[in-house]
């Protein structure tokens, strides 16, 4: 029997999982898909929020505040891209002028530090891409930006390295509700456990429905966002919000960690929890608003595009708690600010955990710090020398769009890519312009030769997303061809 | 891997295919004598190794030859006139010092990395393909939507079928020989869907590809969408108005496992944007070059793919002898006059390459036409007239200006444009 089996491998789940392994604990995630990350999570906007955005009285409020400032720590010990780059919510009309205002207040009552209104000389002096028609802006300096599928794969190995036990391709079937814990059935295995966490995010609600809970529903939310080509590098040095509505945040430009000029999300509520398509109305949309804001943003310099869903509760807050099913604990509902918030609802739902009777033991052998993957194309000349001297396959260049060697290529695959996505959310190639046009068949053939999926069973992304059909002549079936709904 | 790559060079050619070859035997004949090819694939060849049709060498050798033969005699001769090929090598930079000296960065397994010294550098790093986020398909985001390069490699060098029910959009010729490919390989090719009105290839691809196979090549169409959670399971198809808008009343949807992306090929400039080499963003969407392939770094060449699409190899071939040919006398010190002529494309044509010409000296200007056009002619300023039956954006235009003809020309800026005749 496990002490705590956590049902969903997002973010969330993979921070929960990660704070549990410093302590005695037999803990299982289980994930349905290929790999941890591959839902909501790695459609994410990639914002660590300053924290001026939503109400103090609420959970994510709260949260959110805590969660940011426990990046700085976490960036210490575990190797994921982050940079604090500030936050700009820019004022397009006289009336949004009020509007800073009310934020900036928000803001300082919640203790997020150096909030300050610039005017419109200040701005367009410190963003001159930005149109001159913006009248105003609210600085938020603590704001970041971090590669959310790097973060949850970082969380998830860091937690598996101190013991926690993954499992991967294993949706939830069913759970049985007994006296003594709960028992998770998935095609990959039955896991009972004392406590169960439900971080299933726009599935939260089917999840908690299997052990007979009806309190809540996820509304799905899509957000379509569009990834520019590096030719736009800098045009922006800060993430750029409009004053926000009721509902969003509104359509961002966010320069990305690696550089990359992204801009959305849309919002739009759907009814289809797999509706992960793109749209011509939601491009139209999203470039229609941020050339507003930036006129030299051209929908002409799209290099990809994606959707991705937020798990909308009917409250509005997440909805974190122990449940009237003993040892069950839900954490759903997490839209934004999710993602800065993660690490706090990971301590906040391992102090729901001690409450509910679970022993929290330290151990003494808990491994705090996972070595730093080095980046090729982040190093100077010197260092790139010496990363070739090291381990000559850091010269053997793979992804020439964004300089991905061999060397991360195989690193990417030593801590658990066995995907064409995970081995670009992991090492970033195939994530340039040509979209993997020349190096797929190389990461393919390093797939194979390393990570020991035959090449005809590669998939993109597991599940049904295979990539070769057959091999010629040998009328090779594709193996490891699952029949699983899968993300 | 070919491994030799020690010393000073006279010509460093970054880009082993058929650009990069014609360029290295280009500069050897002009007489330089240590000269160098770098690839970053395990093999010289660049594209030509997985373009097994034939088709190839009809200009330059009066035969047909597949890609790889195409590029077997290329390699041959180069291994004959000792020039120096290093594979599996990727530039990471290259600088210039006050003198004019170059130093090539190269990355290499076995080598680590190197810093080689030469006089000249010839770019001809080709092109690489646009892709389905280039033009927003909208749609969701399964595997099986490919570029047709993409799908030509994993047939032809790595033995394996991108799927079984294939549609293509774009009907560029990569994407026209993989449709007679695949349906040799077993495959159903549901048709081809082209936005423009016209083919996007060679007529010769379409007769031989489609027209023989009986696929049909739908114009004036595109795709609207594409469905499938995992997999592509169909694509969403519908007409377009004279604004190349689609008019979704009259869409229908086409069951398939695969889509090809045939959309077209933007020169490869990611290495010559970073030397600060002068692009010609709007038109070619490569370097900016002389009559002598020069770029706007003096002693660095360029020729091929990178500095505008051709759509036969042999022409490529063609412009990499002469680019060669110009960066070896340059490396042995020999300099041509400075063009005093810019070459400018009228509105009828997409560009034209050389950008600026020499009097004196005979030039061949390639040219691409925006629109079809029937009975035209091509006018080069007021000096000459060239009567064509013809044009088709899909097939380049080259027009040979004699050494005399620029004599008659006073001016600093001759325009060259197409005009319907009569």
């Amino acid at each position: 029997m496990y002490d705590v089996a956590i049902i969903g491998g997002g973010v969330v789940g993979c921070a929960i999982a990660r704070e549990l392994s410093r302590y005695q604990l037999d803990v299982v995630l289980v994930e349905k898909c290929a790999e941890v990350g591959f839902g909501t999570t790695k459609t994410n906007s990639g914002i660590i929020h300053a924290g001026h955005h939503s109400p103090p009285d609420t959970l994510k409020g709260r949260l959110a505040v805590r969660g940011n400032q426990l990046f700085d720590a976490l960036r210490q010990e575990l190797s994921f891209g982050f940079r604090r780059i500030g936050e700009l919510v820019v004022a397009q009309r006289p009336e949004d002028l009020p509007v800073l205002d009310g934020l900036k207040e928000q803001g300082r009552k919640k203790g997020v530090p150096g909030l300050e209104i610039w005017d419109r000389e200040r701005l367009h002096r410190e963003e001159p891409n930005l149109s001159m028609e913006l009248l105003a802006a609210l600085h938020a300096p603590t704001a970041g930006v971090i590669n959310p599928y790097e973060f949850a794969f970082a969380l998830i190995e860091h937690a598996v390295d101190n013991g926690v036990k993954l499992v991967v391709d294993a949706p939830v079937e069913k759970l049985d509700v007994a006296p003594d814990g709960i028992t998770v059935h998935t095609p990959k295995g039955s896991f009972p456990a004392r406590f169960v966490v439900n971080c299933a995010g726009v599935f939260a609600d089917e999840i908690a429905g299997m052990a007979g809970l009806e309190e809540f529903h996820i509304h799905p939310r899509k957000g379509e966002e569009y990834m520019l080509d590096k030719r736009l590098q800098g045009l922006v040095r800060r993430l750029i919000f409009p004053v926000p509505s009721p509902k969003t945040k509104g359509t961002l430009i966010i320069p990305t960690f690696d550089g990359t000029i992204m801009v959305g999300p849309t919002a739009e509520d759907t009814q289809d929890r797999f509706d992960l398509s793109t749209t011509d109305a939601g491009a139209g949309k999203v470039f229609d608003f941020v050339r507003r804001i930036c006129p030299a943003i051209s929908p002409r310099d799209t290099i990809a595009e994606f959707a991705g869903l937020r798990a909308v509760s009917d409250t509005n807050d997440f909805i974190i708690g122990p449940t009237k099913v003993k040892g069950f604990i839900n954490v759903a509902g997490i839209q934004s600010p999710g993602l800065t918030a993660s690490p706090a609802i990971a301590e906040y739902v391992r102090d729901i955990l001690k409450d509910e009777g679970l022993a929290l033991d330290e151990k003494a052998d808990f491994r705090r710090h996972v070595p730093c993957a080095p980046r090729f194309s982040a190093a100077d000349l010197d260092q790139r020398e010496r990363l070739v001297a090291e381990n000559p396959l850091f010269a053997r260049v793979v992804c020439r769009c964004e300089l991905v060697t061999e060397a991360e290529v195989q690193d990417a695959i030593d801590r658990g890519a066995r995907t064409l996505d995970g081995i670009k959310f992991r090492s970033r190639a195939g994530m340039g312009r040509c979209q993997g046009g020349f190096c797929a068949s190389r990461c393919m053939t390093l797939l194979a030769e390393r990570g020991g999926v035959p090449f005809h069973a590669i998939t993109k992304r597991g599940g049904g997303s295979w990539i070769v059909a057959e091999m010629i002549n040998e009328q090779h079936p594709r193996q490891g061809e699952s029949e699983d709904e899968s993300c | 891997m070919l491994g030799r790559a020690e010393g000073r060079y006279d010509v460093v050619v970054v880009g082993g295919g058929p650009a990069g070859m014609g360029a290295a035997l280009g500069a050897r004949d002009s007489g330089a004598e240590r000269v160098l090819i770098l690839d970053r694939e395990p093999e010289i060849g660049g594209i030509l190794l997985q373009c097994i049709h034939s088709g190839f060498g009809l200009h330059y050798f009066r035969e047909e030859l597949t890609g790889p033969e195409y590029a077997e005699r290329f390699l041959a001769k180069a291994i004959d006139q000792d020039i120096d090929l290093l594979t599996d090598s990727y530039v990471s930079g290259v600088t210039v010092d006050s003198s004019g000296r170059k130093a090539v960065r190269v990355m290499n397994e076995q080598r680590g990395i190197l810093t080689l010294e030469t006089r000249s550098v010839v770019l001809a790093m080709g092109c690489r393909e646009r892709t389905r986020g280039a033009i927003r398909i909208p749609g969701t985001r399964p595997s099986g939507v490919l570029t047709a390069g993409f799908a030509q490699k994993l047939v032809n060098m790595m033995g394996y079928l991108p799927g079984k029910r294939i549609a293509i959009l774009g009907s560029g010729d990569i994407g026209l020989i993989m449709a007679r490919r695949l349906i040799l390989e077993g495959c159903e090719v549901v048709g081809v869907f082209e936005i423009m009105p016209h083919s996007n290839g060679l007529t010769r691809n379409v007769v031989q590809c489609l027209d023989d196979f009986g696929v049909p090549l739908h114009l004036s169409t595109t795709v609207v969408n594409i469905d499938g959670r995992d997999r592509v399971e169909r694509i969403t198809v519908a007409p377009v108005g004279e604004d190349m808008a689609p008019i979704m009343e009259r869409a229908w949807d086409v069951d398939c496992d695969t889509l090809l992306i045939s959309i077209g090929l933007i020169p490869e400039n990611e290495l010559s944007r970073k030397l600060g080499i002068q692009l010609d963003e709007v038109n070619t969407g490569g370097p900016w070059v002389s009559s002598t392939m020069e770029t706007s770094m003096p002693g660095m060449f360029a020729c091929g793919n990178v500095v505008h699409v051709h759509d036969v190899a042999d022409f490529v071939t063609r412009e990499a002898l002469l680019a060669g040919q110009f960066a070896g006398e340059w490396a042995q010190g020999i300099r041509r006059p400075i063009d005093n002529i810019n070459l400018v494309p009228g509105d009828n044509l997409r560009y034209c390459v050389p950008h600026s010409l020499s009097p004196g000296r005979e030039h061949t200007v390639y040219m691409r036409c925006r629109e079809p056009m029937a009975k035209c002619k091509l006018r080069v300023g007021d000096l000459r007239e060239k009567k064509l039956r013809y044009v088709f954006p899909a097939e380049m235009i080259s027009l040979k200006i004699r050494p005399d003809l620029l004599d008659r020309f006073h001016g600093d800026t001759l325009r060259v444009d197409l005009v319907p005749r009569g």
